[in-house]
Order: structure tokens, then sequence, then C-alpha cells
């Protein structure tokens, strides 16, 4: 039964979505063309702006993948996909973006002090 | 045999590494020795090995699972425990000229064992039991979503229990504390097998705590009754739910950390050291990243359990069904947002502090509103003060001041001056046996009728209570006392003799918790005694309103007959009020997976795997590992995994069981 379900909804998903995946393909070669074209021209005089440019399309890029792609839409599984993803991201952002933020604060009270020495300890 | 030979063959493994010169060990080792060959020997006496192979170490029947990993969390409490109150006696007489009867190495090993013990291998299995026993039932299912997966992560975890144990009388534990901080936990600090006993036993049982998670919440998801929404679900079933999923979310963050760690200790990168690069405080973001919200992981199936227990007994629906399960998934996302505040003294700025105690004090609006729904259901209700009830109103009151501390400890300028402080140790416990404990004994009272088919004797019972709960009292009171005047934790010696008044209290009061201990041991052992007393033929020996109260007590192994169907919250009780007929016909064949002793196969080869990692045997490290990809592997070419129970049989097991199980209420 459930095998029977599963090959119903593949030939749903194929069917509809191959003008999906040519859109997909082409975003993903345009975002991928662009952030080569800042590096390699030098088009913009601050790399920091280029960097940010980049990641901005990078992250652009992976919502491309995710839904052209993997189909990730709000209909897939009575949304509970879409949810998990969402799941995913907000962790993912928590936990990289928070101990950046962390780490970037490790020695902010810090008293300057002289490196440990370690054969004392030994 | 030369010195070469042998470290080929044995790594670091050596006559040495036996605590032959440490009587409280060697005295230790006896009685566990006698206690295991009286066992070995019942069992081979009895005949029960096949009994116990077939019918429970490869079943995979989520009631039978739930109610092993109930088994060894009760087993590793009693070793936890007994780590406890070697703690409290040294503490109580290690004063001034006195030195104790521990040396700080010793004692160190024994906070590190007590602390990992009582949270992986005490308090994540009996959660994890209960919500294997319960939620399957509870939602209408007939299993967990996958059968296969739930008796592997059980083995892992018994695995990584049996690792730590070993490390008892085969070498050294880690003397780092529960979390193992780097960078002491570094090979510089820490070169014995203390540290890598630790990082084995808990990523094997690691691995099986994340899959047990992962197939939780895809039974949640996937095989609720017809009918049960998400907001028609039990609230217990609510929070299991959110528990997994944060149980998901973090221990990859855990897993990460410790892998790192051994990088750093087999391979010699320089993740975590001081030198080279590295970052200890990387380490501690991590395993608090996982260590904080694995607090609610634990608490919030005890939430769920207060919640049901406080409806039944108080003969009404839960009062803010809606907003309890907001709370439960605020909770579930702050709980995520706060792990900065174990280390705000690591020297972070004004912003991130801030953030991280406004989110922590955050946290205790939902809970608070927790407590307000459940007063606001015992509110006219007809209470039945039986002993879930008990434990409830127990728990309400000593959550409460682990609650406000917990609140207090979140301000960062009373956290600088608290923090690494005995006040810091006693709030943790307040939460975690205040809030965790009593709900598991709460749950294990409560649904062991469901479980066995006859209540615990509630004479006992009640000494467990009264023991915990006065122990409790008793044991921690000094403790924050002590704390709050700046005594700080892990020591095994004090200077100043005013503070032993405290401590002696403090050990007398986990006296007294031992006393609630064995009460609850003897609860088991006099409720089989007198188990035609106290019999539950009903299947609903406590009026219940959930779907695991329907079904006879013990469940068939197929749970329900015919799949009920939900038309309400509190479906059992919507039937009951209904006039609910149990089907006498009409039974189909019920498609059943089948037990498969291949979880045991790769438990063992992972325990032996961890064990050769810990001494260095290369050989046998990579010997079990290549076994366990083959038995892995071979695995997924086990085709005979399911059989039908044939519709006959069914209806004979419900005939039999019809004239006893009372229908309506």
């Amino acid at each position: 039964m459930s095998a029977h379900l599963h090959a119903e909804h593949d030939v749903h998903a194929s069917g509809h979505s191959r003008r999906g995946y040519r859109i997909g393909v082409a975003l993903a070669i345009i975002l991928t063309v662009i952030p080569f074209w800042l590096v390699m021209s030098g088009a913009l005089p601050d790399p920091g702006v280029t960097a940010a440019i980049i990641f901005a399309l990078a992250l652009v890029q992976i919502i491309v993948h995710v839904v052209s792609f993997l189909h990730l839409d709000t209909r897939s599984e009575g949304g509970w996909t879409l949810l998990a993803f969402l799941f995913t991201a907000v962790i993912v952002v928590v936990t990289i973006g928070g101990s950046i933020w962390v780490m970037y604060h490790l020695n902010t009270n810090m008293m300057p002090m002289p490196m440990p020495d370690r054969s004392v300890a030994q | 045999m030369t010195d070469a030979v042998s470290k080929t063959i044995f790594g670091r493994l050596g006559w040495e590494s036996f605590p032959i010169h440490e009587p409280i060990l060697l005295g230790t080792f006896a009685v566990v020795v006698l206690l295991g060959l009286v066992i070995v020997g019942a069992t081979t006496y009895f005949r029960l090995w096949g009994y116990l192979w077939k019918e429970w170490f490869t079943s995979v029947d989520h009631k039978k699972i739930g109610i092993m990993y109930i088994i060894l969390a009760i087993i590793m409490l009693l070793r936890g425990f007994a780590d406890a109150l070697m703690m409290r006696a040294q503490q109580a007489i290690a004063f001034g000229a006195n030195e104790g009867y521990l040396n700080s190495h010793h004692y160190d090993q024994i906070f590190t064992a007590h602390g990992t013990i009582m949270i992986f291998f005490v308090a994540i299995p009996l959660v994890v039991g209960i919500v294997n026993f319960v939620m399957p039932l509870q939602i209408g299912a007939r299993d967990v979503a996958f059968p296969f997966l739930n008796n592997l992560s059980f083995w892992l975890t018994v695995a990584g229990a049996i690792l730590t144990m070993v490390s008892l009388f085969v070498g050294e534990f880690a003397r780092t504390g529960w979390l193992s901080y780097a960078p002491l936990a570094g090979l510089a600090y820490s070169p014995d097998t203390g540290v890598d006993y630790y990082l084995w036993s808990l990523q094997i049982a690691g691995v099986g705590t994340t899959l047990s998670a992962i197939n939780m919440v895809a039974t949640v998801i996937k095989m609720r009754a017809p009918g049960m929404t998400m907001m028609k679900m039990p609230v217990f079933s609510w929070t299991a739910l959110c528990s997994n999923v944060l149980a998901i979310a973090i221990f990859p963050a855990l897993t990460a950390a410790f892998f790192l760690l051994m990088l750093d200790r087999y391979v010699g990168t320089a993740f975590f050291t001081n030198d080279l690069g590295g970052a200890p405080m990387m380490y501690w973001n991590m395993v608090w990243i996982w260590g904080h919200p694995e607090v609610y992981v634990l608490v919030l199936p005890a939430f769920g359990i207060y919640s049901e227990i406080t409806s039944t007994f108080s003969g009404k629906r839960l009062f803010g069904y809606s907003s309890m399960v907001y709370a439960t998934v605020v909770i579930t996302i702050l709980a995520y947002l706060v792990w900065l505040h174990h280390f705000f003294t690591m020297g972070a700025g004004p912003s991130v502090n801030s953030f991280f105690g406004i989110a922590t004090m955050v946290i205790s609006i939902p809970t608070g509103a927790k407590i307000f729904n459940w007063l606001f259901t015992m509110y006219r209700g007809n209470i039945r003060f039986e002993l879930p009830m008990m434990w409830v109103v127990a728990f309400m009151i000593t959550f409460v001041v682990g609650g406000m501390t917990g609140v207090l400890l979140a301000i960062p300028p009373a956290d600088f001056v608290l923090h690494n402080s005995l006040f810091l140790v006693a709030h943790f416990h307040n939460t975690i046996i205040g809030g965790v404990v009593f709900g598991l004994f709460a749950a294990m009272v409560y649904w062991f009728p469901k479980a066995f088919g006859f209540k615990l004797d509630p004479f006992w019972g009640k000494v467990a209570f009264w023991g915990w709960v006065i122990g409790y009292w008793v044991a921690w009171t000094p403790i924050y006392v002590v704390g709050l005047m700046g005594t700080v934790r892990r020591v095994h010696h004090f200077d100043d003799p005013s503070l032993q008044p405290y401590f002696i209290v403090a050990a007398v009061g986990g006296v007294i918790i031992l006393v609630g201990i064995l009460g609850f041991v003897m609860s088991i052992v006099m409720g089989f005694v007198k188990r035609e007393q106290l019999r539950d033929t009903t299947g609903d020996p406590w009026d219940g309103r959930t779907l695991e109260w329907s079904t006879s007590s013990p469940p068939p192994p197929y749970n329900f007959a015919l799949t009920p169907v939900v038309h309400d919250l509190d479906a059992w009780y919507d039937m009951k009020a209904r006039g609910y007929e149990r089907p006498a016909d009409g039974f189909r064949p019920i498609h059943m997976p089948r037990n498969t002793g291949a979880g045991v196969i790769l438990a063992g080869l992972a325990l032996v795997l961890g064990f050769a990692m810990v001494w260095y045997m290369w050989w046998l490290a990579a010997l079990s590992f290549v076994g366990l990809l083959v038995v892995a592997v071979g695995h997924t070419f086990n085709f005979k995994r399911d059989f039908f129970i044939p519709a006959g049989d069914v209806a004979a097991t419900e005939a039999k069981r019809r004239p006893l199980l009372g229908v309506g209420a």
C-alpha cells in the first residue's frame, strides 16, 4: 500500500516539476556566475561588500536548490517537510551564529595576562 | 611475552590497570561478581536464557523495550546513588586534620561518574523508557515507527552503560567533571584512560539516544490514531514530541564536540588545547549547546506526566490545554537560546551576557504558566490524593523553589558570585530531582499497573515518596546555605570546621533518600507478592482519560485489537462518556514486526569497539568496526521482518480478556 502511494507521488512530482528543474538549473547557473564574475573582474572596490554579496547569493542558491530540486513546498507531507526544513535552518543559524557571536566575545572582559606556560602545568 | 607483543595485543592494558590495591574497589568488585554469579546461576537454573532472549532481548515491542530501559535506569540509579552517598559521607567527615576516607584522585572520579551516570544512564533511559512505553499507547498506535531501530537504540544505551561500569574495575573513569571540560580533558592533563572511557561510552549511548529521538518524532507525526489531530493529542505525547525534537537538534552538537575532543586525544589535533590555536571555550560552547536544552529534554516529558496525572486525579479536563501546548513549544524554542548562562564567567561582553541572562529568565514565564494550569486543573476538582498525585504536589512545591533559584542564577552579576559554588549544585539538583525524578516516580507509579497488570504496593510507595521528598529537602537545603556562603563545588576536603554541621545534615538527608529508594524497590517487591490483591482487571485502574487506559493491563502485543477512532481530547474519557462497547468480533489479521537479535549483536560490537579504543588495542578496534559494518549491512538483507497475527488469535485473546475488562466507567 505504501509502495503504491510512493510510486504515485513520484510520478506526480516528476510530471509537475520538469519546468521547475529547468528554472532551477538556470537560476543556479546565474547565481554561480555572478559571484565568479564579481571576484574575477573585481567590479566592486570593497572586498567586504563582495563577500557580503557572495554570501547573500549563496543563501538564495540554497533556497533555489531546496525548492526546485528537493521539491520543498508547503503541501508535501502536510507541511511537515517545510516545518522540518525551517527548524533545521533555525537550529543551524542559532548554533553557528550564536557560537560565532559568543566566541567573538571570548576575551571582552578578560584582563591582559601572560600566556600560560605548559611546562608548569605538566 | 615481550613488551612489544603485549603492547600490540593489549594496547595499554596491563596488570597495573586493575585496581588490586584499592580495598573499596576490590570489595565492590567482589560484591558485583558475587551478585552477577547469583543472577547468571539463577537464570541458568530456571532455564530462563531462552525466554529472556526470545521474549525480551530481541523484542521489538515498544512496551518491552520501554520496560527494559526503565530496568537499566533503576540499576544505574543504584550505582549513581552509591556514588552520591560516598560523596556525602566524605564531605561530612573531611574537615581540618581529618582527610576523610577518599583521596582527591578517587573523589574526582566519583563525582564525575555520579553526574555522568545520573544524567546519561538514569534520567535519559527513564524518560526514553516511559515515552517508549506510554506514547504509542496514548496515540493509539500498534508500535513505534521503526521497531528494530528502537531495539538497537536501547542496546546501544546498554553498551554505553556497561562501558562506564567496566571503568570501575579496569582502569579508571574520568576525573574531569560530568561534562569533561577541555583543556583539562585533553591528553596533556588527563593522559590516562578516564576521559576515553567517558567519551566512548557517551558516544555509543548518544547514537542510541539520537536514533530513539528520531524514532519517537516519526511515531508521533505519522502514527496517530485516525481523528487525533495535533490539538487533540494528549499533553504527554506533545511533550514527548517536543522533547525528542529538541534531542534531535542538540545531540549532534554533543557528538561533534566529543568527536573533536577524541581527535585531540587520539590523533593530536588542537581543537580544544591551550596552545597551537586551540580554543577550549569552544568546547564549553558546544557541550552547553547540548547541555542546557538537554535539561528540557528531560523535564518536558515530566511536565507531560504531571499534566496527565493532575487531570486524571482531579477528575477534570486539563485546564488550558492549548496554553499548555504552546508553553511546551515555547520552552522547546527558548531552551535552545540560553546555553551561555553556564559560562557567564567566561568573560563575554555585556551584550552577550544580558541576552542570555534575559532569555533564561523568560523561560520561567511558560514554565510558570504550566504551574498555574496545574493549579487551576486542581481547583474545584475531585482530587484523589493517591500516590501519583502526591508526587505531583511535591513536585510543584519543590520545583518552584528550584525555578526561583534558577532565575536568581540567570542574573549575570549574581552568577559571577555563585558560579562554581554549591549553590549552583543545589539549584540543579533541586530542578532535576524536584522536576524530573519526582515526575518519573509519579509516572512509574501511575503506569505500572498498565505495564504489569497490578498496582505497586501503596504502603511502600508512600515510604518511597516521603523518603525522597523529606530526604531531598534535608540533603539540599544545607547545601544551598553553604553555597550561598561561598563554598565551592568538587572539593573533597574543607578547612573551615564551622561548615561541618551543614554537611552532616546533608549526609543525613542522603540516608533519608536511601530510605526512599529502598522503599521504591520494596514497593515493587511487595506489589509483586501481593499482586492478586492489587490486580487491575479493568485496564483502567485510575479512571483515566487517555487511550492507553482503553486497552487491557498489560496490553496485548498488538496494543489495540481495532485501531481506536478519536473524536475529542481525552479520547478514552469521551469513549466512556458515550458508553463505548468493546468490539467482540470483526477482527482482522494484525501486521506485526518480527523480533531480531541484530540490535544486541551490533551493540555488543560497539561495546568491544569502545573498549578497544580506550585501551589502544587497534587490531580489535578495527575488527569490531568491520564487524559492525558487516552486521549492519547484513541486517538490511534480512527480509523476514514481519508476520501477521491471525484474526482468530486476536479474537481468542480478546475473548479471554473480555470478561475481565470493565466496559464503560
